[in-house]
Parts: structure tokens; sequence; C-alpha cells
């Protein structure tokens, strides 16, 4: 990281670079036409439902599956064709892929091995890579012997010893179980910021993109459907399906009267920024923790709202779901769990409401 | 099975558990399961075990001038013939060629394991029966087959005469009998390995080419380390009876390439020497018992 002021030229050139990369598996097609940039030193998170095609991304980047059409460049040079043992990345493995036959230490001196280094600066990298992960004591285990999270370190330690421009983690934390999950996300955070290397990393768990990435692309079908810092995908989605995959979401439906007016179902026009086209269907995006609720003759002049019957309340500790149901829709609305303020009661009737700058509009 | 019968009744009685009632149920069930195998023991004893205890006995024994075996006076002496030139140039051809091979088995078949291995389920079912086929033809008549194919005017000569190699001889020589070895033992070389190589996780492949290895690296520091076991059990099933083979030998071999299966019977039939005969069969057992030995103690175990 330190080094990337520096170096004028590398600031410029995508560590890996997609262009109309496509992949078919016979007549699946699995990855659609995808243009995708990532940069050098970016924690950059693949995310879409399973079969959404991320992982076969993944893949071709490691040269595990080569491309039907496009261009895949890493770090400039044009990689699509290379076999894996001559691309400058590692992978660390869903299920680890450790071998079983070798001790820990075995596993991480593996790459260094086959690419002839050294013996001594293998020992030395090796011990190296082995603390990095904080494995000290157990070089001489076998992977069997090992827990999930012990495994998943070693796969780490095996990829990042190998000093990869790009490391490729295929749903790093899926076989681990919630806690610890938690607590190696903020490891791998904390350990791409020391390694300074690109990360590229395929989930399924938004939350867990959410938390760990600079930037995420989220993909369904195929077709990567929107690249974006995670605020800017959460509060600015580009569609529906990526609105209501990133984190909880009320929708709205509605049509586009003008480029800053929309029509609700039922009937009323409201304030609403978008840049498509007149008659277009949208949905509104109103985030349950951006809504507000009042009283239906309370509601501040500034905001719109709809009204509804409180249909029932989910108590989560630190906070308050509140479902509205509508006679057209049903919206939640999150409320911290504040002492005092406004506590409606099951069956009220009560107004749902927001200001302009708590929804946006995304295309149905 | 007295025992057998009398005891729901006693375990009945006890409600609470007790460590002699744990005791008793595990005598029970220990008894149940020897009485159980007993046939299989019985068998193996009365068939086995006996015949092989006579075998040894006679090969201490001493042939007498009439082509019979005294049951007296007993030395080493047919051990000791195993030493003449004679019988250790059989002994070493045969060991040659059941290592010879075994070393082609090995070649030829881990490939087409690999490959059955890493097909998808369908294919791989239809592959392993195509494996089997050769078993629903008598072995005898198999080896039948390969003495016209490999005749005077067979496939592998016409072959050789079209492709301006001249007329090649194969049949009665030790080629022929690898050949037809090599044939008869290949499918107890590709079951095995199969075995073995379909456990593999196919992502360690992965893995190692990611972590720069090449094909062939991956090849000898992954796959054949993690198939070993198959490695071993189908070497020992295709060397044990490439070893002892008779009927391959005299079909497709010469008189001039006498291996051992071929020497132990005339010792018998022929030269009427008893103690001799059952002295080689006794060694031959003894090398198949060092081999699968060997086995067990390399991981045989996990197979």
């Amino acid at each position: 990281m330190s080094d990337r002021g520096d170096h004028q030229v590398s600031e410029q050139i995508a560590a890996v670079k997609l262009t109309a990369i496509t992949k078919r598996f016979g007549s699946v097609v699995a990855v659609d036409n995808v243009d995708l940039e990532i940069a050098d030193g970016e924690f950059f998170a693949l995310l879409g439902p399973s079969g959404c095609g991320k992982t076969t991304t993944l893949r071709m980047v490691a040269g595990l599956e080569f491309p039907t059409e496009g261009s895949l460049k890493i770090f400039g040079d044009e990689a699509g064709t290379l076999p894996p043992n001559k691309r400058p990345v590692n992978t660390v493995f869903q299920d680890y892929a450790l071998f079983p036959h070798m001790t820990v230490e075995a596993n991480v001196a593996f790459g260094l091995k086959m690419q002839r280094v050294a013996k001594q600066e293998i020992a030395g990298r090796v011990q190296e890579a082995i603390s990095l992960v904080r494995l000290e004591g157990l070089e001489q285990r076998r992977s069997q012997q090992l827990s999930g999270g012990q495994r998943q370190r070693v796969a780490l330690a095996r990829a990042l010893v190998n000093r990869p421009k790009v490391l490729l983690l295929d749903e790093p934390l899926g076989a681990l179980d919630l806690k610890l999950r938690q607590e190696m996300q903020g490891e791998l955070k904390a350990l791409q910021r020391e390694v300074g290397i690109t990360f590229v990393f395929v989930t399924h768990d938004q939350e867990e993109a959410l938390t760990m990435a600079d930037r995420i692309g989220v993909m369904n079908e195929g077709e990567l459907l929107q690249v974006g810092t995670p605020a800017e995908i959460y509060e600015h989605p580009v569609n529906r399906f990526v609105a209501n995959f990133i984190g909880q979401t009320n929708l709205l439906d509605a049509s586009v009267v003008s480029n800053d007016t929309v029509c609700l179902a039922n009937g009323v026009h409201i304030p609403g920024k978008s840049d498509l086209p007149v008659g277009t269907r949208v949905a509104v995006c109103l985030r349950p923790e951006r809504a507000g609720m009042h009283p239906p003759e309370e509601v501040p002049p500034d905001q719109q709202s709809v009204v509804g019957r409180l249909e029932s309340v989910t108590y989560l500790g630190n906070a308050l779901v509140y479902t509205v149901v509508l006679d057209w829709a049903r919206l939640e609305v999150r409320r911290e769990n504040q002492p005092g303020g406004y506590r409606p009661h099951v069956g009220e009737e009560v107004a749902v409401s927001w200001t302009l700058d708590a929804i946006s509009v995304v295309r149905a | 099975m007295t025992m057998v019968a009398d005891r729901p009744e006693r375990l009945e009685e006890a409600a609470v558990a007790t460590p002699e009632f744990e005791k008793a149920a595990e005598r029970a069930a220990s008894r149940r399961g020897f009485l159980l195998s007993l046939p299989a023991y019985a068998y193996l004893v009365l068939f086995f075990a006996v015949p092989l205890g006579i075998v040894m006995i006679y090969s201490f024994a001493t042939r007498n001038r009439f082509g019979g075996t005294d049951l007296s006076g007993w030395n080493l002496d047919a051990y000791r013939k195993l030493g003449e030139p004679i019988v250790r140039d059989i002994l070493f051809r045969s060991l040659w060629l059941a290592i010879l091979t075994t070393l082609i088995c090995l070649v030829v078949a881990y490939p087409f394991a690999y490959f059955i291995a890493t097909r998808t389920p369908l294919v791989r079912n239809l592959m392993l029966v195509f494996v089997m086929i050769p078993f629903w033809t008598n072995f005898l008549v198999r080896n039948y087959a390969w003495r016209v194919l490999l005749g005077n005017d067979g496939l592998f000569t016409n072959i050789s005469e079209a492709l301006g190699l001249g007329e090649r001889e194969l049949l009665f020589t030790t080629s022929a009998v690898v050949i037809g070895l090599v044939y008869g033992f290949l499918p107890f070389m590709v079951l095995p390995l199969y075995a073995s190589i379909e456990r593999i996780d196919l992502s360690l492949v992965e893995a190692s080419r990611d972590l720069y290895a090449s094909g062939f690296q991956t090849f000898r520091r992954v796959l054949l380390p993690l198939s070993m076991p198959g490695v071993i059990a189908g070497s020992i099933l295709v060397f044990v009876p490439s070893l002892g083979a008779y009927v391959t030998p005299e079909i497709l071999g010469g008189a001039k390439t006498t291996l051992l299966g071929s020497y132990i019977v005339t010792q018998f039939l022929t030269a009427r020497n008893w103690p001799v005969g059952a002295s080689l069969s006794f060694v031959l057992m003894a090398v198949m018992l060092v081999a699968t030995l060997v086995y067990f103690r390399t991981g045989g175990r996990n197979l």
C-alpha cells in the first residue's frame, strides 16, 4: 500500500480487468457479457445468490475455467488462456482443499516448492506466513487434526505465502459457524490491510459483503447488475433485485410521471427523483430504518406518508419492527428501542412516513 | 446355541443397568458374531490351513527311488534344490515377468482409472461394466483367443508385416506371456485404482494447479500419494497371481520359458518329486504373504 502513490502507472492499471467476459457450459450461460475492473489493493466482493455466476467468474480469474469469450487481464497482461500455475493469483477454496497427506507446514510450503524457491527462503517465508495467520505451534499437524477456523487460516497462509498479486477467496467463511465467521470477517479485513494485496471474494451473504468489502459487484443470473461501494449499493440500488438482495427493504410499486415525480400504486403522486422515461414501472425503495411512524393526523408537513393498520410488532431487543398493512402494500418500519416516543398498538391506524432523501426509485 | 437361547430371559429381568448386565450383553454379542462366522472359519481351516500344513510337511520329506514320498528322514534337501541354477533361473524369470506385468498394468490402468473416476456417474458405471465384461467369458477361452491373435497368421503378425517390420513370431515367447498376463489381470489393477482415485477430492488437484504445480507435479505430489492405497492393492492383486500363473504361460509361452507354475506342476505330475514341488509352492506362498503384509502395513486397511 505504501508504494501506491509512487508509481503513476500502477495506479491506472487494474489488478483484474474483465471485458465482455462470457462463459457458457453447453447451452447454459453461466456468466453473461461481464465488464469489471478491480483496482490494485482493493477488497472486492462478488455478491449474489447461488448459481448467479459469481464463483464461475472467480474461477475464470484463477484459471480453473476458461472464458468462452472476452478478455481477462491481470495487471495489464492478457491472462484468459493461461493455465492456473502461470497466473500471479492464488485461491482460498471454499472447502479449503488442504492436502490431507501433508502437514500444515508442507501445505504452506507447497506453492514455493513448486516455484523452485530456495530451501532457505522457503523455510523463512513459511514461518512468516504461519505467524501472520497465528498458527504457530501447529506446523506439524495434519488438516484432519485442525478445527474449521484453523483450516481456513492454513488455506490463507498457503495462498498468501506466494505473495500473489491478487488473492481470490471462494466463500471463505461459508463453512464456519456464525460467531467464528464474524471474528474472521474482522481478521480478514485487517489481514488485507496488512499485506496490501488485492482481495477478490465471492459470497452470498450480503452482510458479509457490506462489512468487509471496499466495493461490491452484485450478480444475478450471470449478469453483473451493479458495482459500487457498500453505501452506493445500499442507498442507490439500480433495480428491484439489488434493493431486495442487499438488506431489508420495502418496495412500493409505482410508475414514473416526470423526472422528479412518481405515481404510487394507490394513485397518489409523490416526489421521487429518477432519470427513467415517463411511464416506466418502478419501485420506491424505502428502508425500514429510514421510515418514520406517526399517528395519521400528526405527520410532519415536510414528509410523505401512507396510512395503514399496524398488524404486528416484533421485539428484537435493540429495536422494534412494526409491520403495517395497506390494502395495496405491506411495510416494515424499524425503530430503535428508545424510551418514550410513539408506541402504537396492534390494530391501530398509523402513518408510515419518509423524507425525500430517504427513498430511492429503482427499476422494477 | 443354548447360551443364546437362554440369554433373553436373563436380560429381561434386569430393569436397572448394571456393569454385570453390560458385560453379559457384550459377551452375548461377541458369541453371536463367532457362531455366525463359524461356517467360513471351518471352511478355511479345513480346505486351506490343513492342506497348507500337508504341503509344508511334504516339503521336508524325501523322494524315494520309486517316485513316491517317504514321510520320514526329515531334511531340507528340497529347499537346497531351489538354489540350483535351473530352479533359480525359473524363480527369477517368474519374478521378473510378474514385476513387468505389474508395472505395465499400473502404467496402462492409472490414466484409465483416473478417466473413469472423473466422469459423470452414468458414464462411470458404464465404463466399469466394460471393465468387467471379459470376466463373462471363460479365462481359458480368452487365452486361446490370444493364441489366434498372436499366432503365425494372426492379427499382430499381419500388422507387423504390413508395417514392413517383417514377420514377427510372438506366440510362444516371453512377450506373449506378458501380453496375456497383462490382458488377464488388468481389471484387478483398474478397479482398486478407480476406487481410491474416485475418493480423492478433485478440488485438491485444482489447489495444486493454483499453487504453481504443473500437471505432472500435481500427479506426483498430490494424486499419486493420495491414491497409494489403490496402487499397492492393485499391484498385489496383479503381482501375486502373475507370479504363480499357470494357464497363460502354458498356452501362450513356449517350452523355453518355463515359469514357476508350470515347474511346480511338472515336479508333482511328471518328475514325481513331491518334496521339491511342495517346497517351491511354499516359497511362492511366503513371497505372497510378505507382499500382503506390506500391503496391510502401508495403509491397505483404509481401502
